[in-house]
């Protein structure tokens, strides 16, 4: 076999693994859309939030400890415990709860029937204030991300491919773990909205509001509902880039990994997010492998936009959206 | 005027029973519009009250007052011999209200079974957790529910287009399984507004047939809005008459047709 086909054959590989995470963000931001109309521009922000919430439970961080000690005088940092993974995780997840009921209470109930791009500002505004919050929550130091996740490279993956190939693949991991909870995930959701009657219900309230009135379903119960899931979605996406390289600011920036995604996906249509983001793993990958090096390389920082333009342009209802034509 | 608080026999000879709901001095405003003025009425268990009315008469408005798709600016519903606080449309609907409306709200994504299937909504029981951990009796919840909506099904005689996606449906059809959604919520009360619009003369036979069947089988009490005056005569047991938000007709249909202050507001005589 040729090398340059083994080679492009390991870069599509690990496109597709890149392309798991961008889909698991683009995940949280499809599933709000849907059922609120929302573009939800705090999704980023909610897997850093979820993420510097982790790490300080775990390690037995007190909350606030600066505030604190700035009022009282004191010299408080750790509690001095260190939580399992496990418990670490589901009380994390909790707190993403408390956060959905938090923000349906204080800002979506009070902007019911408000024009789209209020809602819009409203999550920006609640981007800003939870970046600021987990500062001062957790600290603004860049923090180290530990749940046992295997890291490196396989070295199965490696000897086998090498015994084929002759050449033996670099893929990560982490990388392996993290499409494996992807699909795992993923399949959980569908499992969830297609058999539950709350996810008969978050079906109906993504399809028509009225309808979904008529019929019993009370639209603030399904507003705390998806939270909670993008809240868990993004907390899992948190976990994936945090292990990988580190928990800090920049992390809330790999929501706009997936507007690229969202662009190409539609922007409600959750197989669209999945295999959006897989066509932008792969697409990146495999333009900065082939054409990177003759223009210089750190294509990867804008080719998945130039994408999404490219099929904004032919296609601007995403690969699974209905075209819609106006009625006159 | 004879006292009806025991019920009354209608025409046909059904029994109708005590008042199910009651609304007391019911106005409603949007900004400058009044688009229901200080209105009382009641509707009886088992009766089919139907509201009729020239365009903007105020007739939806009344059914989403009903409904509490509006809360009304001043007056009281009464229901059950319960005065209702402001209630959210979902809180009513869990008490036994089902609706369709003008413009016809179907969840345009789903089939013709899964539409049906959400207006079992108020009567599953499984929450989030029993379902994940036991799951066999989230099957067999499933599978009562699914037969009570095959029979639906079959009354309203859809069974060819069971698994259609609804928003492929031709419009008639679509009334049809809007009827049906809210009829899987066995609801004690079920309004109707304008059900028979847009529809070719068979059509609205087979609907008023529906209506009529299911007034007698199961028993539920109808309030209908309807402009086909045909339509009105046969179905209805009593009618209220709105015009410019006021009420200026209520009785049985006879009565109503006979009555000067309607025939004005039909033919457009002008208002001073
Ligand atoms: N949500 C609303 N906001 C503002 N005005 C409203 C609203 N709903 C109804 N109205 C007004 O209230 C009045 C009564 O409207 P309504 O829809 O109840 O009439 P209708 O009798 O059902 O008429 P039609 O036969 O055309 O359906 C109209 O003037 C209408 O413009
Ligand atoms: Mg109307």
């Amino acid at each position: 076999m040729p090398d340059q086909l083994v080679y492009a054959m390991e870069v599509t590989l690990n496109g597709l693994m890149a392309g798991v995470m961008y889909s698991l963000v683009a995940l949280g931001f499809v599933l709000i859309f849907k059922a609120s109309g929302i573009f939800n521009y705090a999704q980023g922000v909610l897997a850093l939030f979820a993420a510097l919430t982790l790490v300080g439970l775990q390690q037995g961080q007190v909350p606030f400890a600066h505030l604190i000690n700035a009022v009282f005088g004191t010299d408080l940092h750790h509690f001095g415990w260190h939580l399992p993974a496990v418990v670490a995780i589901a009380l994390t997840a909790g707190v993403m709860v408390l956060m959905a009921i938090a923000v349906e209470k204080l800002v979506l109930k009070h902007l019911v029937n408000q024009a789209p791009i209020i809602l819009f500002m409203a999550t920006i505004g609640l981007a800003y204030f939870l970046e600021g919050f987990g500062d001062v929550m957790w600290g603004a130091d860049i923090k180290k991300l530990d749940v046992g996740l295997p890291q490196g490279i396989s070295e199965t993956i490696e000897s086998v491919t090498a015994d084929w190939f002759g050449y033996g693949f670099f893929i990560d991991n982490l990388d392996i773990v993290a499409t494996v909870v992807a699909v795992a995930l993923v399949t959980a959701l569908t499992v969830f909205s297609q058999y539950s009657k709350q996810g008969r219900a978050l079906r109906a309230v993504a399809d028509d509001h009225q309808a979904a009135l008529s019929v019993g379903i009370s639209l603030r119960f399904i507003w705390v509902l998806v939270w909670s899931i993008a809240g868990f979605v993004a907390l899992v996406a948190g976990i994936m880039w945090g292990t990988k390289s580190g928990v800090q600011f920049s992390l809330s920036l790999i929501a706009l990994k997936a507007l690229p995604v969202l662009m190409l996906g539609g922007f409600t249509s959750i197989p669209g997010a999945i295999v959006g983001g897989l066509i932008i793993g792969v697409g990146e990958k495999l333009f900065e492998f082939s054409i990177g090096p003759m223009i210089g390389g750190a294509t990867e920082n804008w080719f998945a936009y130039m994408l999404a333009l490219l099929f904004l342009v032919f296609r601007p209802q995403g690969l699974f959206g209905e075209r819609i034509i106006e009625r006159v | 005027m004879k006292d009806m608080s025991e019920g009354y026999v209608t025409a046909d000879g059904r029994q109708i029973g005590g008042v199910l709901m009651e609304m007391k001095n019911i106005t409603l405003r949007f900004g400058g519009v009044v688009a229901i003025k200080d209105i009382s009425f009641d509707i009886r268990d088992g009766e089919i009250r139907a509201i009729i009315g020239p365009n903007g008469a105020g007739k939806s408005s009344m059914l989403n007052v009903i409904s509490g798709f509006y809360v009304p600016t001043e007056g009281e519903v009464w229901f059950k011999g319960v005065r209702r606080g402001p209630m959210k449309p979902y809180q009513v609907a869990r008490l036994g209200v089902a609706r369709t409306f003008q413009n016809i709200a179907l969840f345009d994504g789903m089939t013709v079974l899964d539409n049906i299937m959400t207006g079992r909504l108020t009567r599953m029981k499984a929450g989030l957790l029993s379902q994940a951990l036991w799951y066999g009796a989230a099957e067999r919840e499933e599978i009562a529910h699914r037969e009570k909506v095959e029979r639906i099904i079959d009354f309203l005689e859809i069974q060819n287009i069971r698994k259609t996606p609804v928003g492929r449906l031709p419009y008639g059809l679509k009334k049809r399984v809007e009827l049906a959604r809210a009829l899987a919520a066995e609801p004690k009360l079920l309004l109707l507004d304008e059900p028979m619009a847009g529809m070719n003369v068979e059509e609205k036979e087979d609907m008023s047939r529906f209506i009529l069947d299911l007034n007698d089988e199961f028993g539920t009490t109808i309030v209908l809005i309807e402009h086909d005056m045909g339509v009105v005569m046969d179905l209805s047991d009593r009618v209220v008459v709105m015009d410019y938000g006021r009420k200026i007709g209520d009785g049985p249909p006879e009565e109503v047709r006979n009555n000067q202050d309607v025939i004005d507001a039909y033919l457009g005589v002008a208002h001073d």
